[in-house]
């Protein structure tokens, strides 16, 4: 596979000094895994399954990411329980919405990036540095966004500089742009976002914000098909993640429940939920 | 004016680079790498907190090394490319300190015979099993040749001696505390040092591979938490489990009391 010719000598590339980025050593020593290095053929496009709506909100100590659990593609649902929220590092998560395929991989190499820079440097990434890492894995797949495989990524993370929690977006040209208070990607979004911004209080706590991500998130799949809701039948919740100084932590089916099940009996009687 | 062209057998040139490498080596102070009952332990004599002998390349498998700090820098930048790039491109179980090991033997030994001048480095390749019986520690040398050791390994100036030490006082199932003790005192003999110094944890680089953490397994141990297991009043006798509160790195454990807040999360939620 991929190490050195040379009857298994490390080759250059692994020796080369400098670089403590995995995905530059990868370029330049096996670019056929990077997943924006693949040629396609012109003019073509293909069916595969997308992943929807993410939104992430702040509160006092840090920042709740949540998204749902559908994949589309076309009209068929393709997977009900997708994951499509992943912790980057111990201080951060990416939600992804676009072509799963493709997203799942660039969070992968993402994921392997920062671990490589913190063992070769001996220290954490900034904030920002993670999100401009993760923008030029986003430019470096623009070619495949221009044959209909867009990957549109959202990171959150906890600052350990200015102890706060921070919101990052993109578009399909890597542009990284910090967002304030709420965000929301995927096609159910606009609807997500309408609900963010009427629930969204500077004081919110963490129970609280988990509890704005999944009404927006509701508010997402009733109005966009390609966004699922709560799943009571199959007791499919939204994959939460919270992160704050203490790092990040995935919210356990038996901790969601309740939230969910709060949402829902909210919204018996008065379809718009909580306002 | 080109000189005269001369006749050098292979025999010579070889054991002149060999003894060459061998002279750059001995001058370094030693690092003993030893099994303990929940893991494999690294002690290094080295008072910088910024040069490490010691390092993580992944998961279940560190490194440690003598000789020259630039040749064993650039090892181990290599290791951890090559462990990150074969779980990328397989999974996190497929990266084994055998596989490294090869790879590093291969590339020392082509140095050895092909270059000007050989790597004047010793290594080690450990990988802590799910039982002591699984626990993996490799030798690799100057010239690129393996061994595989069972239970513990000295290597630098001293390291003869000091594995003569060990192979004396060390037994499989000691606690952490109990094989530091015993590695510090026999560093603590060292002839590159002082003889018969008594080192203290400001002079030490110690970290674990501790086989009962999930998925990142390697810490540096520093601080009160070194103090405590080298005193033998102390009644600390092993690492904590959870990392330290405080918001940063978690590869460095420094004091004694469990708290809440050991993270490291892989890609998804736990036990999927």
């Amino acid at each position: 596979m991929t190490t050195g010719a040379d009857a298994g000598r490390l080759s250059a590339a692994y020796l080369a000094t400098g670089s403590s980025s995995f995905t530059d050593f990868v370029g330049a020593h096996a670019p056929h895994l990077l997943p924006s290095r693949r040629a396609l053929p012109a003019g073509s496009s293909l069916e595969a399954p997308h992943g929807t709506t993410i939104v992430t909100v702040t509160y006092g100590g840090g920042v709740v990411m949540a998204g749902d659990r559908r994949a589309t593609m076309g009209n068929i649902i393709a997977n009900r329980d997708m994951e499509k929220v992943f912790a980057g590092d111990e201080y951060s998560a990416v939600g992804i919405a676009g072509t799963a395929g493709i997203a799942i991989e660039l969070v992968k190499l993402f994921q392997v990036e920062l671990e490589h820079y913190e063992k070769i440097e001996g220290t954490l990434l900034s904030l920002e540095g993670k999100a401009n890492r993760l923008a030029s894995m986003i430019r470096a797949n623009l070619g495949m966004a221009m044959q209909g495989l867009s990957v549109v990524p959202i990171f959150a993370g906890y600052d350990l500089e200015r102890e706060e929690g921070r919101i990052f977006s993109y578009d399909v040209t890597g542009g990284c742009y910090e967002e304030h208070h709420h965000h929301s990607v995927g096609s159910g979004s606009l609807f997500a976002r309408g609900s963010l911004k009427k629930l969204w209080r500077p004081e919110l706590g963490a129970g609280e914000a988990v509890s704005v991500g999944i009404e927006a998130l509701y508010d997402a799949a009733d109005d966009d098909s390609a966004t699922g809701g709560p799943d009571v039948g199959r007791r499919i919740w939204p994959t939460v993640a919270v992160i704050d100084r203490e790092g990040v932590r995935f919210l356990a089916d038996e901790e969601l429940r309740p939230v969910v099940e709060a949402v829902i009996a909210g919204r018996e009687g008065n379809p718009g939920g909580a306002r | 004016m080109s000189s005269m062209p001369f006749y050098v057998s292979p025999e010579q040139l070889m054991k002149d680079r060999a003894d060459y490498a061998r002279k750059g080596i001995a001058r370094g102070r030693s690092v003993v790498v030893l099994g303990y009952d929940r893991g494999i332990a690294f002690v290094a004599e080295n008072p910088s907190r910024a040069l490490h002998k010691v390092s993580e390349i992944y998961d279940r498998i560190a490194f440690a090394a003598v000789g020259k700090y630039n040749e064993f820098e650039n090892l181990r930048v290599a290791g951890v490319r090559y462990a990150d790039l074969r779980g990328y491109s397989y999974d996190r179980s497929d990266v084994t300190a055998r596989g490294l090991a090869n790879a590093y033997a291969q590339t020392l030994g082509t140095v050895f015979t092909q270059e000007s001048k050989p790597y004047e480095v010793e290594i080690v390749v450990a990988e802590v099993g799910t039982r002591p019986e699984e626990d993996q520690i490799y030798r690799l040398t100057y010239d690129g040749s393996v061994a595989d050791e069972q239970g513990f390994v000295a290597m630098g100036g001293a390291g003869e001696q000091i594995e003569g030490g060990l192979e004396e006082r060390w037994r499989p199932g000691m606690s952490l505390a109990d094989v530091l003790g015993v590695a510090v005192d026999l560093l603590g003999r060292d002839p590159n040092g002082a003889t018969g110094r008594r080192l203290d944890a400001s002079q030490l680089e110690v970290a674990v591979l501790d086989r009962q953490r999930p998925r990142r397994t390697f810490r540096r141990i520093e601080g009160t938490l070194l103090g405590a297991l080298l005193n033998t009043e102390d009644p600390t006798r092993d690492a904590p489990t959870a990392d330290d509160p405080t918001p940063g790195r978690h590869d460095t454990l420094t004091q004694g009391s469990p708290s809440e807040s050991a993270t490291n999360p892989e890609t998804q939620r736990e036990g999927e």
